[in-house]
């Protein structure tokens, strides 16, 4: 077990450095950095005072190290449109990202599973019809495209819904004021709604199509057919025999998923304009503010491969044949 | 490899399937739209009429012209831009797993085939790439090189490499071990002839599934970009980009300008998924039995 810690660790550890260094590449890519930093029409000599303070005269693998050195003393370096650190921006926004990715995880979790096991116990009717064509809808639309038409309808036509804004929980929360938080919690989950629904739309299908064969499969295997031939009832045959071995491959998919979700977030708070990461970053990129894209991505890309190390290492806790390969 | 049995029961198999027809079908319009869409717009996509601004679809402008799907902020008629977004979203979406698919099929054979340091550098690659959501990684390299056709291209293709890669990898891992690659092995046949001529052409049908699949994906994640901003640049229409452009009207509820583009991306996208499903069912014998 532990030198399966060990090296899943050592593992996110060398990720974690790719991906610095793939952000590193991609900011010398385009040839001189130091263009994205002045004025066009800057002169000769305030590009070579640029370059030189920003450190781009040094050789590449100096500039890398100290990169990477800034990084791990938390300096990201300032936002050229806020002149702020960049990192304080993210981390500012980081709450309402997570707000709005947890409950689109929830639906795409907890709506998959039903409407996947009904699909498949009603396989061939006009109920697994419709299921599988919306779950092949549910991945063929953009998920910002699907969160333009929940506005037009939900929000400007029927006025059901609010088609912008964020109501706080995770803040207050974090700072220990539980009864504000509390307050807060209906209206942060009415505003959630749709951006929720947007981005979750996409897995939402995905893992309902994957539990329907999943569940298809298992249904056919010879312990369904025990459990129903001892005359078990069918509910306990659906829930207790076939579910539980149905839903690996969702549960197998969580940690990607989560990552997935993230990404989702990026272009759906735009639409919303939702005050998170994601809006943060279409602001940065529309300024070229390249250390405040780079701080989102990176800090965003470690959050994924955080979250995949922990379900790893849950994963290894929980099944045995993990801790034998291990232990190896 | 796809014999004239093989072809013939493909066929069979797709007129007797509705929905994959129906696909064929969508496809084939997108592709001629694609290839003559200059020549079936009805005007310019890029010209403005300030006269014609926010016309409702099917309305007529003060000059008599129709927009049956209406026009945008500027006065550019709206199925004019949809039929040349066609071209540019089949574009990217074709090259870049033309791309992806290049060095990811040439990465695979030379990791499973040699196996060693070779395959552990590429597959510790690949796990690293696969380690963080891709659009984040195109946001990066897209801020830094600009927008643009071929970046686009390059960028979503690099992006893709990964998964052909996998695949292949592990196809060449089992062939290379078969009595056919021995033989041509021991008939003198270069490193060369046997990735490409023994080992390739037995890989070509998982392959295909996952190429429609990945078109589609690749065709979401473009407009994806493009609605950042950092699809092609904004004089080119996009589907994308003419999303991105309906956001600016949206409290104004100009439903035509999203609703349009939108479904021509999902239907587009929709038939390539069911391609893929079709494909998958067709060329795996194992998921045919099952179904």
């Amino acid at each position: 077990m532990w030198t399966y810690l060990a090296r899943r660790l050592l593992q996110s550890l060398v990720v974690v450095i790719g991906v610095t260094l793939i952000s590193f590449v991609a900011l010398q890519i385009g040839g001189d950095p130091t263009y994205l930093f002045v004025s066009e029409r800057a002169t000769a000599q305030e590009i070579e005072v640029v370059r030189h303070a920003l450190g781009f005269d040094r050789p590449l693998h100096v500039q890398y190290l100290s990169f990477v050195g800034g990084l791990a003393h938390g300096d990201f370096g300032q936002s050229l449109s806020y002149r702020q650190p960049a990192l304080g921006l993210v981390l500012g926004a980081f709450p309402a990202t997570i707000e709005l990715a947890v409950f689109a995880f929830v639906i795409a979790i907890a709506l998959a599973i039903p409407l996947g096991v009904v699909a498949a116990l009603k396989r061939g009717t006009a109920v697994d019809g419709a299921i599988t064509i919306l779950g092949l809808l549910g991945q063929s639309m953009p998920n910002f495209w699907l969160g333009i038409m929940l506005i037009l309808f939900f929000g400007l036509s029927l006025r059901w819904f609010p088609i912008s804004g964020h109501v706080p929980f995770l803040t207050p929360l974090l700072s220990g004021d539980l009864v504000t938080a509390l307050t807060n919690l209906p209206r942060t989950l009415y505003h959630l709604a749709m951006p929720g629904l947007a981005v979750a739309t996409y897995s939402l299908a995905r893992n309902t199509r994957l539990v329907r064969s999943s569940m298809l499969e298992v249904l056919g295997q010879d312990y369904v057919r025990t459990a129903r031939a001892k005359g078990l009832a069918e509910r306990t045959v659906v829930v207790h025999h076939a579910l539980r071995n149905a839903w690996m491959p969702v549960v197998t998919m969580i940690g990607l998923e989560f990552g997935f979700l993230l990404g989702g977030v990026v272009v759906t708070e735009t639409v919303f304009s939702y005050p998170g990461i994601g809006r943060l970053l279409f602001n940065a990129i529309n300024q070229r503010d390249i250390p405040l894209v780079q701080c989102g991505v990176i800090l965003l890309a470690a959050n994924f491969i955080l979250l995949n190390t922990l379900v790893d290492l849950v994963y290894a806790r929980l099944d045995p044949r993990v801790q034998l390969a291990g232990g190896r | 490899m796809a014999g004239p049995r093989h072809r013939s029961r493909a066929w069979r198999s797709l007129v007797a399937a509705k929905w994959p027809l129906l696909a064929v079908g969508i496809l084939a319009v997108v592709t001629v739209v694609a290839a003559f869409g200059p020549w079936l717009a009805p005007v310019d996509p890029g010209r403005q009429s300030i006269a014609s601004r926010l016309a409702a679809p099917l309305t007529a402008d003060p000059r008599g012209m129709t927009h049956w799907l209406g026009s945008d902020v500027l006065g550019r008629d709206v199925l004019s831009r949809l039929l040349y977004g066609a071209r540019i979203s089949l574009l990217v979406g074709l090259a870049a797993i033309t791309v992806g698919g290049a060095i990811g099929i040439l990465a695979g054979l030379v990791a499973g085939y040699f196996g060693g340091w070779v395959d552990d550098v590429m597959m510790r690659l690949a796990d690293m790439q696969l380690a963080f959501p891709f659009i984040l990684l195109a946001i990066m390299f897209l801020v830094v090189l600009g927008p643009g056709v071929g970046n686009l291209i390059l960028v979503l293709g690099i992006g893709q490499w990964v998964t052909y890669a996998r695949i292949v990898r592990a196809e060449t891992l089992s062939l290379r071990e078969k009595e056919f690659v021995e033989a041509a092995r021991a008939l003198g046949d270069s490193t060369t002839a046997i990735l490409f001529r023994t080992i390739l052409p037995n890989i070509v049908a998982p392959l295909t599934v996952m190429a429609s699949f990945n078109v589609a994906s690749v065709i979401l994640t473009e407009a994806a970009l493009s609605f950042l901003g950092l699809g092609v640049p904004a004089s080119v229409p996009t589907w994308g980009s003419m999303l991105a452009e309906s956001r600016d009207t949206l409290l104004a509820n100009k439903w035509w300008l999203a609703v349009f583009p939108g479904l021509a991306i999902m239907l587009t996208v929709l038939s390539f998924n069911i391609m893929g499903d079709w494909l998958r069912d067709l060329l795996d014998p194992r998921l045919r039995e099952r179904q």
